[in-house]
């Protein structure tokens, strides 16, 4: 255990009674005493506080800096205003997905926030716009958070007023004591809430000025999982990969027009002679499962198209519970021409059990827009 | 008396059958359960047989049929409320079993050697 990674908020954690468990490299709280199933109906009822330090926050600086990251990222920078985020993809020369992540202008500076998983390698893939003349520069200094549910914009905006005008994918420099905080308006559950970037000294501070507030408890990682997967919210490695492309794993909205064929920057993104084609042409697609009856069914689990025998057809990406849904859930990657409500099958324990295709999301998301 | 397993079950001897179901510790370790599914009644099992699926918030897991014999009757009500794993795991049975050498307990653990085990 002594070489896994602590954040800033390691002690609080531990004086919260949370459960730690190796994520990424990092110890990280799976969940505090109230549970997992109690940790994510809190925060679709209240507000929920996670510790998302573990992911990687990266600043590019210098002059072309957007036009220079659409080099790596298909989405459409340039035209990201002052004051926003919007969500993109690393995309590889196959067309596969390296990583996602959030890139928000910050006038002077684009801020990114990648997965822990990705992180060091993302940097390295960064580091190719050196070349032209945009500095790439790792926060290390910083914890981030997560505020998330209906609570969150009073619990937030209390602390730091300005925080409730914000609307979904703002984002903004906030004071709170004297320290800086770097908030946006989004965050990986379904919930409306923020994000919180903030300098790693006084972190435990400022959670614990939070967790004051009526309606905020701390949330480990289990909830953290069914919340976004309530949310048909994919997970990089797991739902996407390397393997897998934006259209495949239903991402292609995050390919704005002008990126795509026909549009005035048009390609210029690794893989593009494959992913541009592919949207809205899928053969294969991410999609919603609804097994039939309570037991849950995991990442893994083969998907057949019969009953008996039949033709493999995918495999689950993410299952599980979903404590709002009151039921299981999962996602694969299946063939796009089965419709909606048709019923696949699940190998589970040597059984097939019947599992109908859905839309995501699950649950239906509460941003503020 | 009660006597626990090295899998974290707890028996219970009523008459010629034993009661099973798992510790506190086990149901503290799995996580909250949102799924249980029981073996059918009257169902010959072998000893270390799997017999229950147990799913958590987090992962599946398995309860073995403790000794060889004849399932006689299951908790049907932990099938829709699984949540009483988590909120009472003594009286959560999960089954009753005839062991077909007759019911003794005297190979299993008392509560100060599972205590032991579990640290």
């Amino acid at each position: 255990m002594d070489d896994l990674r602590r954040t800033p908020l390691h002690d609080l954690h531990a004086s919260l009674g949370a459960k730690m468990v190796p994520f990424a490299g990092w110890d990280m709280p799976v969940q505090y005493p109230m549970g997992v199933l109690n940790e994510h109906l809190h925060t679709r009822a209240a507000a929920g506080l996670f510790d998302v330090s573990h992911m990687g926050q990266v600043i590019l600086r210098g002059e072309g800096a957007a036009k220079a990251l659409e080099t790596l990222v298909p989405a459409d920078i340039e035209g990201l205003a002052r004051g926003r985020q919007r969500y993109g993809l690393f995309t590889n020369e196959s067309g596969g997905i390296l990583d996602d992540l959030m890139i928000a202008n910050k006038g002077d500076h684009l801020f990114l926030v990648v997965n822990a998983a990705c992180a060091d390698q993302d940097i390295e893939h960064l580091r190719k716009l050196e070349a032209m003349g945009i500095s790439v520069e790792a926060v290390t200094d910083r914890a981030l958070l997560a505020l998330q549910g209906p609570g969150a914009e009073a619990a937030l905006d209390a602390l730091v007023p300005g925080a409730a005008a914000m609307r979904f994918m703002d984002v903004a420099d906030l004071e709170w004591n004297g320290i800086v905080l770097w908030v946006s308006r989004s965050g990986y559950t379904g919930e409306d809430g923020f994000e919180i970037s903030l300098p790693a000294d006084r972190a435990e501070d400022f959670a614990r000025a939070l967790l004051a507030r009526d309606g905020v408890a701390p949330i480990g990682l289990g909830a953290r999982d069914s919340l976004r997967l309530e949310a048909g919210l994919p997970l990089y490695g797991h739902d996407m990969s390397a393997e897998v492309t934006p259209a495949q794993a239903g991402l292609g909205w995050s390919i704005q027009k002008i990126r795509r064929t026909g549009g005035a920057r048009e390609g210029g993104f690794p893989g593009a002679e494959v992913i541009l084609p592919e949207l809205g042409a899928a053969t294969r697609a991410r999609r919603g499962l609804r097994p039939d009856g309570r037991a849950p069914i995991r990442e893994g689990v083969a998907l057949f198209d019969a009953a008996e025998g039949g033709t493999e057809i995918g495999t689950v990406t993410s299952g599980g519970f979903g404590p709002s849904l009151g039921g299981p859930m999962a996602m694969a990657i299946i063939p796009a021409d089965i419709p909606d409500d048709a019923t696949v099958y699940a190998e589970l324990r040597g059984r097939r059990v019947p599992v109908t295709v859905v839309p995501t999301p699950f649950v239906k998301p509460t941003y503020k827009r | 008396m009660l006597k626990y397993t090295e899998d974290h079950e707890w028996l219970r001897a009523e008459g010629d059958e034993i009661v099973v179901g798992i510790t506190r510790h086990a149901s503290e370790q799995l996580g909250d359960v949102v799924f249980v599914e029981l073996p059918d009644e009257g169902r010959e099992v072998e000893e270390g047989e799997e017999i229950v699926v147990i799913e958590s918030v987090k992962a599946a897991s398995d309860i073995v049929a403790p000794v060889s014999g004849t399932v006689t009757a299951v908790n049907a009500a932990l099938a829709d409320a699984p949540g009483g794993v988590n909120d009472d795991p003594m009286a959560a049975w999960f089954f009753r079993i005839k062991p077909a050498d007759g019911v003794s307990l005297d190979g299993f653990m008392d509560e100060a050697a599972y205590n032991e085990l579990i640290g």
